[in-house]
């Protein structure tokens, strides 16, 4: 495997050819916001928290989706970057209704962590408290789109790991909402093989185990990792 | 408090005195008083003036969550709403919850009950007992207290503290745990917790033997006045247990009336609902609950420590026992204690039975049992919890669907239950002590004190948020504010 080098923050560093920016910047050492972005799983650029300064190009670009290059100049965090990953976090808690307070994943949520180290104390935008519903028809699981940012780990899941596709998308831009088979009450889904692996995906507390009650929803997504390797480097087959 | 007079020169007008906000208590609220043409009183009314609404936006809520979300109600009593919810959600799931769970449920409503009334007979009504009801405005709060009594606020801010702490050592955080769920709890209590909780029981209890002393001291200090506090005859309701004993957590509610007589006995919460109509008045975001038998004037009942010591046949602890017999020598023989005053009396009697039942509990090898929790889906489509809170009964009524989304919520609230007495005590306080246009200080503090014998819990009883302030008004007979007193 080729090596290639490039600049981040100031530091020549080497990088393995065909990575992506996020694993090359990761790789040393730094820490990068992301909540669509899942190890195992397809990258989407879609949460745009990522977003880093790349010499010779105008615009910001995630670096989940950006091949690590040779001699590229990178910067990671800057005033600019860091204001725009602060709002690009308020205005996603502007979008719907997220109260902490009463969540099951309250001190568990990827999103609460990285408002908090980002310094989100405050939202300046308008909420727009939409009316969202839940949906509890599933014996095992619920969905709350209240708490949903649309980082679409469930939907990857379930089509790129279990294979079963039960998870998708209707609507466009801020209608957008993710629906069991063709919007069917989750409960009555046939695709849906109650694995749970969508409920352990899910950055905030939108996916959750029935039955949990505030901050008792603890996920763990270090299964997909060994799943994955399980099946790329045929580990399941000695 | 702050008193605002705009005396009005012109002649045979009724006028109406505005106290508002209301201090030192949970809540927002304001009384007016009603002068007539000779500036006696005509009326009284206590007003609350927030409105919060956990009944319309729960609804497509999950039962499960409501625990945790009406715990949220309050920041004083968090736990009697997490109980409450937690039994609905219990009858909902329709099967056994767990013995060791009760016990730990049990173990945390006492220690809400000493964190609750401790606050409220030190912190909130201790500055009108200890320093005077007269007292400057300026001195007469916390402050004032720990100026002049710094031994007793820091026994009291210890007593409350043990409470809390408890609390904290059930559900890891003493203002708003979700700790209780529907089917049980979620975790048990240490070991060197249980040690440490019993080494500081003695302290407690010594912190007892002296706010009772106060107590009735006290007494013999407002004898003159107690009765004006809302003394009248109505009926009390309360939790006792299957052997009719003091109960706060389970057991079935009992109604006597002032004679002692059982009225209705072995209610089940929802036999009791079916009993109760709530009227509603134009003035106040509170209703007010009564006895539809007896109707809306004579159906007038009280809650809290002052009706359950009045219901139950007895403590069922050593030391409350005794006191208990001391505090029925106020009603008199075979009859209950009429004035509302006593509820400070009744609050001292109930944390000393708290602190027994904790000792008791602590010692007891149940909480070494891992069995917490039952689990199971949705069996019953309504559910009704019931404890007993600090300032009374509390209910939680929830119907779902078959999944267990909310479709209905009906909280009934220990404030909104004593609303009627609250109204006819501060009308009682106001004939005894206010006449003319003129508002003195003191006499007006009396009339608030009415409203904090009874500990209101406003937030609670609307369902929403708030520092509590008071607001006074005088008005005359055309409505012409003639004074005014406001705090906040």
């Amino acid at each position: 495997m080729s090596v290639i080098t490039l600049t981040i923050n100031g530091e020549l560093v080497s990088a393995r050819s065909g990575q992506s920016l996020l694993e090359a910047i990761r790789d040393q050492g730094i820490s990068l916001p992301t909540l669509c972005y899942l190890d195992g799983l397809s990258t989407r650029g879609g949460c745009r928290l990522c977003l880093v300064e790349i010499s010779g190009q105008a615009r910001l670009q995630p670096a989940c989706t950006t091949t690590a290059g040779e001699g590229m100049v990178v910067v990671t965090h800057n005033d600019k970057i860091n204001r725009y990953r602060k709002m690009i976090l308020e205005l996603t808690f502007a979008e719907r209704n997220h109260t902490c307070a009463v969540c099951v994943s309250n001190e568990h949520c990827e999103l609460q962590t990285l408002a908090a180290e980002l310094g989100m104390d405050h939202v300046r935008y308008d909420y727009l408290n939409p009316q969202l519903g839940i949906d509890i028809s599933h014996e095992k699981y619920g969905v709350d789109h209240n708490r949903c940012i649309l980082c679409l780990r469930c939907v990857r899941v379930c089509d790129e790991v279990e294979g079963a596709h039960t998870w998708d998308v209707r609507h466009r831009g801020i209608a957008s909402r993710v629906i069991t088979d063709l919007n069917r009450p989750w409960g009555e889904s046939e695709s849906c093989t109650e694995c749970g692996k969508c409920v352990e995906v899910c950055p905030t507390g939108a996916l959750f185990d029935k039955g949990m009650s505030v901050g008792e929803m603890k996920k763990k997504t270090n299964f997909l990792r060994r799943i994955l390797d399980g099946r790329e480097k045929n580990q399941w087959n000695r | 408090m702050a008193v605002d007079m705009n005396a009005d020169t012109k002649v045979n007008m009724k006028k109406t005195v505005t106290i508002e906000p209301i201090t030192r208590i949970e809540g927002h609220a304001k009384i007016t008083i009603e002068l007539d043409d000779v500036g006696q009183v005509a009326d009284a009314r206590f007003h609350v003036t927030e409105f919060r609404g956990f009944e319309k936006f729960c609804i497509g809520r999950s039962f499960w969550e409501m625990p945790g979300i009406t715990a949220r109600v309050c920041g004083i009593c968090p736990v009697s709403h997490l109980l409450a919810s937690s039994k609905a959600g219990d009858a909902i799931l329709g099967v056994r919850t767990p013995e060791p769970a009760v016990t730990l449920r049990r173990l945390m409503n006492y220690a809400q009950m000493v964190q609750s009334h401790a606050l409220s007979f030190f912190l909130l009504s201790g500055p009108d007992l200890l320093l005077g009801m007269d007292a400057d405005p300026v001195e007469r709060n916390m402050a004032g207290l720990i100026k002049v009594h710094p031994e007793i606020a820091r026994s009291g801010i210890r007593l409350r503290a043990f409470g809390q702490a408890l609390i904290r050592a059930l559900g890891e955080r003493s203002v708003h745990p979700s700790w209780s769920v529907p089917g049980g709890v979620r975790g048990s209590l240490k070991a060197a917790d249980k040690e440490h909780f019993l080494a500081q029981l003695p302290e407690m209890y010594s912190t007892l033997d002296i706010a009772l002393d106060l107590m009735k001291d006290a007494l013999d200090r407002y004898a003159t006045e107690v009765d004006a506090y809302g003394s009248f005859p109505s009926l009390f309701v309360g939790l006792v247990g299957s052997d009719g004993g003091l109960e706060h957590y389970d057991g079935h509610l009992r109604i006597v009336d002032s004679d002692g007589r059982i009225v209705e006995d072995n209610l089940t919460p929802d036999a009791f609902l079916g009993r109760i109509s709530e009227a509603e008045e134009t003035w106040s975001y509170l209703k007010f609950p009564y006895y539809t038998p007896f109707g809306p004037e004579r159906g007038m009942y009280r809650v809290g420590p002052l009706a359950r010591l009045n219901v139950c046949d007895f403590a069922g602890t050593p030391r409350a026992d005794r006191e208990l017999r001391q505090f029925r020598h106020f009603g008199g023989p075979g009859k209950t204690v009429n004035s509302s005053f006593y509820y400070h009396y009744a609050r001292l009697v109930e944390i000393l039975h708290s602190l027994e039942r904790i000792e008791e509990i602590l010692a007891d090898e149940i909480l070494l049992d891992h069995h917490i929790r039952s689990r199971a889906g949705v069996n019953q489509n309504v559910g009704i919890g019931v404890s007993e809170a600090p300032r009374g009964t509390l209910f939680h009524h929830y119907q779902v669907d078959d999944n267990g989304m909310l479709e209905k919520v009906n909280l009934i609230i220990a404030t909104g239950q004593n609303n009627l007495a609250m109204n006819k005590t501060i009308k009682q306080l106001a004939t005894r002590f206010i006449s003319g246009t003129k508002l003195e200080e003191g006499l007006l503090n009396r009339v608030e004190h009415g409203i904090r014998v009874f500990d209101p819990c406003l937030s609670c009883s609307t369902h929403e948020a708030g520092r509590m302030p008071l607001h006074l008004q005088l008005r005359a007979v055309d409505g012409t504010l003639l004074d005014e007193i406001k705090r906040g």
